[in-house]
């Protein structure tokens, strides 16, 4: 994309060219076959930087080309460890990091994402995410 | 929070949980008469006399995961720290209008930071719901909706990384040429 996208009709000229890359990714976007993480995203999240780490997870899984798909949540309840995480790899159980910095989530990526390995910071056990 | 940008960002997820279909986010910004308004109007559940007496208290919450609520307390904190206001108007059934209405030209008005992240990350992990961004001046204004960028998008998602890329742009590039007219 090099000219500058300004009004609806500049955006309706890249459409079509992010039409064919969406061809090209569809196989691997089916949920049950890509990486979800959640961003908790209340007071407590947004004051502690939770927006950047979603712009910051965001550009890294497309640096290192992966399928995910990075949404928010609301409070968890570990308001302390903010910014808290959810990540959910295909067919495993989700699990939750907290204080999660650009460099934790350089670690989660690409120690947890890419070689199934856990890394430090996980908040432990029955948490429930508050949107289910 | 650092940002206005942040509030706002906080603000609509109380939105997102009255299950808003529509939210529509306002800046007025008028320098000459010191006055910098956020807006932010959803249709959701609305609330209940009892419960709007107590929203912007920050030890109510409708939550179950804590029990404090501090995002309106603390846009209400910033706004009256620059001699402004906060006032919220909501029926039960019809949704929720908030309204804080700050100085400009204050020392403590915080800036308004990335906006143009804050609704292009709204829009992204919330594709459902209808935003509508605002801004205006005395001079110009820019008004994004996403059911006119839906239309323009045919099939292509609205939480595709490159329409959110070109519609953060597309924001940045507007809100630029606004904040020139106010120079």
């Amino acid at each position: 994309m090099s000219m500058k996208v300004k009004s609806l009709a500049d955006l309706k000229k890249i459409k079509d060219e992010v039409q064919e890359k969406i061809k090209l990714r569809e196989q691997s976007l089916q949920a049950e076959h890509i990486v979800q993480i959640k961003v908790a995203m209340a007071t407590c999240g947004i004051a502690s930087g939770a927006k950047e780490i979603m712009s910051y997870l965001i550009d890294e899984l497309e640096y290192h080309g992966i399928d995910g798909v990075v949404t928010q949540t609301g409070c968890m309840g570990y308001c302390y460890a903010e910014p808290t995480i959810e990540v959910k790899l295909p067919g495993q159980d989700p699990v939750v990091y907290g204080y999660v910095t650009k460099e934790k989530v350089r670690e989660i990526i690409t120690t947890h994402v890419m070689k199934g390995e856990l890394v430090d910071g996980l908040i432990p056990v029955n948490y429930k995410t508050i949107d289910e | 929070m650092t940002e206005l940008a942040l509030h706002i960002l906080d603000i609509v997820q109380n939105s997102i949980r009255a299950k808003a279909r529509k939210i529509e986010v306002t800046i007025m910004e008028n320098p000459e008469d010191d006055l910098f308004v956020i807006k932010i109007q959803d249709d959701g559940l609305g609330m209940d006399e009892t419960q709007l007496q107590l929203v912007t208290d920050p030890f109510f919450t409708t939550r179950t995961t804590r029990k404090v609520g501090m995002g309106i307390a603390l846009l209400k904190q910033c706004a009256e720290q620059t001699g402004g206001s906060l006032k919220v108007n909501s029926q039960k059934g019809a949704g929720t209008i908030l309204e804080a209405i700050l100085k400009h030209r204050h020392v403590d008005r915080p800036i308004l930071g990335d906006i143009a992240g804050t609704m292009t990350l709204l829009i992204g992990a919330n594709p459902l719901i209808r935003f509508i961004y605002i801004h205006q001046t005395p001079l110009s204004s820019f008004e994004l909706d996403t059911l006119e960028v839906l239309e323009e998008l045919d099939d292509v998602p609205i939480n595709d990384r490159d329409i959110l890329k070109a519609l953060e742009e597309m924001i940045n590039e507007n809100l630029e040429m606004i904040e020139a007219s106010l120079k």
